[in-house]
């Protein structure tokens, strides 16, 4: 019997693509955000809101990962922008080999936004590097102000909480700060945006965001 | 939910591992796992055996320590155990602070069963 030493990560495949995806996006100059939440947190409805805000000769790409149907790609799609949707077939995440594959019909220098919007899952996602500038979490106000507590490796991992629709606050049991104050404790110094994909202005704080937030790209690739 | 994933990523490193060590056979894989990596051991036990069951490899058991999240302060350089994921610095009330351990998803070992000779010394082992 012998014991061998082994030095490599158990997801060090993965890891190696997210790498080179993340060269890839460094050079051609492409901001990659990684949306994650659980199922019906409003993952597309925000995507929605913000492509139809965008100004048309902003160069953004969707992939939108789901277990099965192309109904997220065929919704986000009616905005003009170049859109293709994962069928995973099962898989409860998005891999870096599944991004590689598909972001091979497009060309990096005609993309200045990718926005991938994960599996809803909170849970695996939280694994797998995809390459991606930052995590985006999303958690709506008909969910549990404690989702921080119960699901902190993505809270842990992710730059940026969007408090999803805002606009049912009144209705529904739920406290804002509370949630807030959950996501800090596991990640102090988390930035969070409130944001309804209904409301009258319920995008503003979540576009000033990602307005910031690709200046910053801009002014890095330089 | 996605330890059947992470089962197969275990066994395709065990296989390019076993590519320098011609002859081994595999007896025990060590692993670590960070508790915020939310994997679920008895789910990946469960997935690995199931992926081994009636093949040559059938008695690979597998080893998998869990490790507790920890992190250092900054400001006051207090090392500790985060409780209920609370990173705040029980020392010094700080919120600057770094994980050291809790995040990992690394193997530790493998054992193997080589036919007498050290698995280092077999003809093209690296």
């Amino acid at each position: 019997m012998e014991r061998l030493p082994m030095k490599s990560k158990v997801l060090n495949e993965n890891q190696i693509i997210a790498e080179s995806l993340r060269e890839r996006y460094r050079k051609h100059g492409v901001l990659c955000l990684n949306l994650i939440s659980s199922p019906g947190s409003g993952k597309t409805a925000l995507l929605e809101r913000t492509l139809a805000s965008l100004d048309p000769g902003t160069r953004v790409s969707i992939l939108t990962g789901d277990i099965q149907t192309d109904n997220d790609a065929r919704r986000l799609a009616q905005y003009g922008f170049p859109v293709q949707q994962i069928t995973t077939g099962g898989t409860c995440h998005l891999d870096g080999r599944m991004i590689e594959k598909h972001l091979a019909a497009w060309n990096l220098d005609e993309i200045d936004l990718l926005f991938i919007e994960n599996v809803g899952n909170l849970v695996c996602p939280s694994s797998y590097d995809l390459g991606e500038a930052s995590k985006i979490v999303l958690l709506s106000v008909t969910e549990g102000e404690d989702k921080p507590l119960k699901y902190p490796s993505i809270f842990f991992k992710s730059d940026l909480f969007v408090l999803t629709k805002v606009d049912l606050l009144p209705y529904v049991p739920f406290n804002a700060e509370t949630a807030e104050a959950n996501a800090r404790l596991v990640h102090p110094g988390m930035e969070i945006v409130r944001a309804s994909s209904t409301a009258e202005g319920g995008m503003d704080a979540w576009l000033a965001w990602l307005k910031q937030r690709m200046a910053r790209e801009l002014v890095g690739a330089q | 939910m996605h330890e059947l994933s992470i089962a197969e990523s275990i066994l395709d490193a065990v296989r390019k591992e076993l590519l320098s060590h011609p002859g081994a056979r595999p007896t025990r894989i060590g692993l670590r796992i960070g508790e915020l990596t939310a994997v679920d051991v008895d789910s990946l036990t469960f997935c690995f055996d199931a992926m081994l069951l009636g093949t040559d490899w059938e008695s690979l058991q597998l080893d998998a320590r869990v490790c507790p999240q920890r992190h250092i302060c900054e400001d006051c350089r207090h090392e500790f155990a985060v409780v209920e994921y609370n990173v705040i610095c029980p020392a010094c009330a700080g919120s600057n602070t770094r994980m050291t351990s809790g995040d990992e998803l690394d193997f530790d070992y493998l054992e193997v069963e080589t036919d007498g000779t050290p698995a280092h010394e077999v003809k093209g082992a690296e």
